[in-house]
């Protein structure tokens, strides 16, 4: 292995380290997991580094070439993925130290966490983080298969660590859910490696010829992504999946794990479907995220406890980042659509992430979170809900931050290319996250009605939503730096000589 | 039409039968194990997809998939049926007591 395999070490280290937090165990492993997250911010400054340094980067396992071998791929848009995982995952990471805190000190005894889910916590987590980072590496289309099984399953076992009844039923509609997204996506491959004999998305990228073959492998495995991405009609099992996890848990699920599905989506209709994709069915694509959005919105409005609010706030903001397809006609304007989804996955990453670990402060505090018994809050869980107050001004899209800047970019390709019901969505979107973000705001600054219950909430719990709040909001200030490092390689430019079907 | 062929179009239909069960049955074991047809389905099209030349030797690589399908579907299985014993508390499991205590709010 050379000196510079950055790529292998940042999905090595989480591997490692959840390895060596599952046979040692016990109490180590906040620090475990803090170590393995030095370690990755390490590989991906060196990768970033070598990525602007020398271009994309191919890295072929074991010294095998594809289209044997499995090789591993980064170019910018990897690097902007694997930016958004490692901010949010030091996020994750401070966090839970002191979300499973409570259970060895007498003052603040967790009725639903049990000592058993905090040492079940840092392997599994560790293990999600390098199926995450694996997943964004991988340039081969049956790799992508394996690192979203273990995503799944990793997942899964984390929304079951809460082990009451309601979160076991939503833990296992949501494996139900992904597994049947998974045989679909490998169906669908199982057709593209009958037609090419390859499984390699750079070799495939250039061999993909629009027959009826190609199309039906598309649909499959675009069908399968979407499924796992809960875009809407197939977002049924998200709520209760992200609600009633442990606040790190829905972090990690409605910031990262649906963005992996929608990262392998873009990916495969610009490089192995991009002699296949139609503008008709990217249209399509953005329509099911338009609904996603106004539904989502809605839905958030109606709710009555605050992480489902925010897990509802998750599938209309999985609706912007679809949108983006109906832009794909023009090579021009894809590409610049294409950047503005990816922006606004990043900011609403770091956004969603802040809120939920916000509404777990919240929460450790009340001992609830029903939204009509939260009046006053604000005193006593201040830098929380600042917190999600500037979160959400990421999501409703307003300067300076992130999701304007992601929104932005997205509108001036939408403007462009004259589609004004994308303009519409976008706008009706930003109005609709204002209304469902500003009723807690409103109430937490209204005099208590009901005394709480006052647990001591750790402080990293409620520092660590700012930061990540900060981070959204700062994203929108440094945009020239991201979207610079999402171009190297051109990940949205087609193969020489192609363009999308008319 | 070749056996490889009717073996693939069996897959396909087992993979919709598994579809159908898994949307239609409200049971989580049916659940379960509709999903298992379903990935049967699956690597009976790939198993199928990798002898179409009936002289040639069969293609190795849709056999390393199948193997680790089958890898992916049994660890899924074990945590699907984990789960459904928890959700359902059966006696005998650890979880009983767990699940009396923590009634949901």
């Amino acid at each position: 292995m050379s000196a510079d395999a950055w790529v292998v070490w940042i999905v090595i280290t989480p591997l490692l380290g959840a390895l060596a937090s599952f046979v040692i165990g016990g109490r180590v492993g906040p620090q475990i997991a803090l170590v393995t997250a030095g370690g990755i911010v390490v590989s991906f400054v060196g990768l970033t580094r070598q990525l602007a340094l020398h271009g994309p980067v191919r890295y072929a396992m074991g010294g095998w070439r594809a289209p044997l071998g499995i090789e591993l791929y980064a170019d910018g848009l990897s690097a902007v993925m694997l930016l958004m995982a490692t901010i949010v995952g030091l996020g994750i990471t401070l966090y839970s130290r002191g979300y499973f805190s409570g259970q060895h000190r007498d003052s603040a005894p967790i009725k639903t966490e049990s000592a058993h889910a905090q040492e079940a916590f840092w392997p599994l987590w560790l293990f999600a983080w390098g199926a995450l980072n694996a997943l964004f590496l991988t340039g081969d289309i049956f790799n992508l298969y394996v690192t979203l099984e273990l995503l799944t399953l990793c997942g899964v076992a984390l929304i079951g660590l809460s082990r009451r009844r309601t979160a076991s039923i939503a833990a296992f509609q949501y494996l139900l859910a992904a597994l049947v997204g998974s045989l679909f996506y490998l169906l669908g491959v199982a057709l593209i490696y009958s037609e090419y004999a390859t499984l390699d998305c750079m070799s495939l990228s250039r061999i993909v010829e629009p027959t009826a073959a190609s199309a039906w492998a598309m649909a499959l495995m675009t069908l399968g992504l979407i499924l796992k991405s809960a875009l809407f009609p197939l977002h049924f099992w998200l709520p209760p999946a992200h609600g009633n996890a442990p606040a790190p848990v829905s972090s990690l699920l409605s910031a990262l794990v649906v963005k992996a599905s929608f990262y392998f989506t873009l990916r495969l209709w610009f490089t192995v479907f991009s002699n296949v994709s139609t503008p008709a069915a990217g249209s399509l694509l953005a329509v099911l995220g338009a609904a996603a959005v106004l539904y989502g919105s809605l839905q958030a409005l109606r709710q009555r406890r605050l992480k489902m609010l925010v897990a509802y706030s998750t599938v209309a903001q999985v609706g912007y980042l679809f949108l983006g397809f109906a832009l794909i006609g023009q090579p021009a304007i894809a590409a610049q659509a294409a950047s503005g989804v990816v922006y606004y996955a990043l900011s609403h990453a770091s956004a969603k992430a802040a809120m939920f670990f916000a509404a777990g402060a919240v929460m450790r505090f009340a001992g609830h979170d029903h939204l009509d018994q939260l009046h006053g809050i604000g005193q006593h869980v201040p830098i929380s809900i600042f917190a999600f107050g500037l979160a959400g001004m990421s999501l409703m899209g307003l300067p300076p931050s992130g999701g304007f800047v992601g929104k932005w970019l997205l509108l001036r390709a939408a403007i462009d290319a004259g589609q004004w019901w994308v303009v519409a969505v976008i706008l009706t979107g930003g109005l609709l996250a204002a209304a469902y973000i500003f009723p807690l705001l409103n109430r937490s600054f209204a005099k208590a009605a009901e005394p709480f219950e006052k647990h001591p909430v750790p402080r990293v719990m409620e520092w660590m939503s700012l930061v990540l709040a900060l981070v959204a909001v700062t994203l929108g200030l440094i945009a020239t730096q991201p979207l610079e490092l999402l171009e190297i390689g051109t990940p949205f430019s087609l193969p020489a000589g192609q363009e999308f079907a008319p | 039409m070749t056996a490889a062929a009717l073996y693939a179009l069996s897959g396909i239909a087992l993979f919709g039968i598994g579809f159908h069960a898994v949307v239609v049955h409200a049971h989580r074991l049916r659940k379960v194990l509709a999903v298992n047809i379903m990935s049967s389905g699956v690597f009976l099209v790939l198993v199928a997809l990798a002898s179409r030349t009936p002289d040639a030797a069969p293609d190795p690589v849709p056999h390393a998939m199948v193997l680790t399908g089958v890898v992916v579907a049994v660890s899924a299985t074990a945590v699907a049926l984990s789960l459904v014993r928890r959700i359902y508390g059966e006696p005998g499991s650890d979880n009983r007591s767990e699940n009396t205590r923590d009634t949901p709010p």
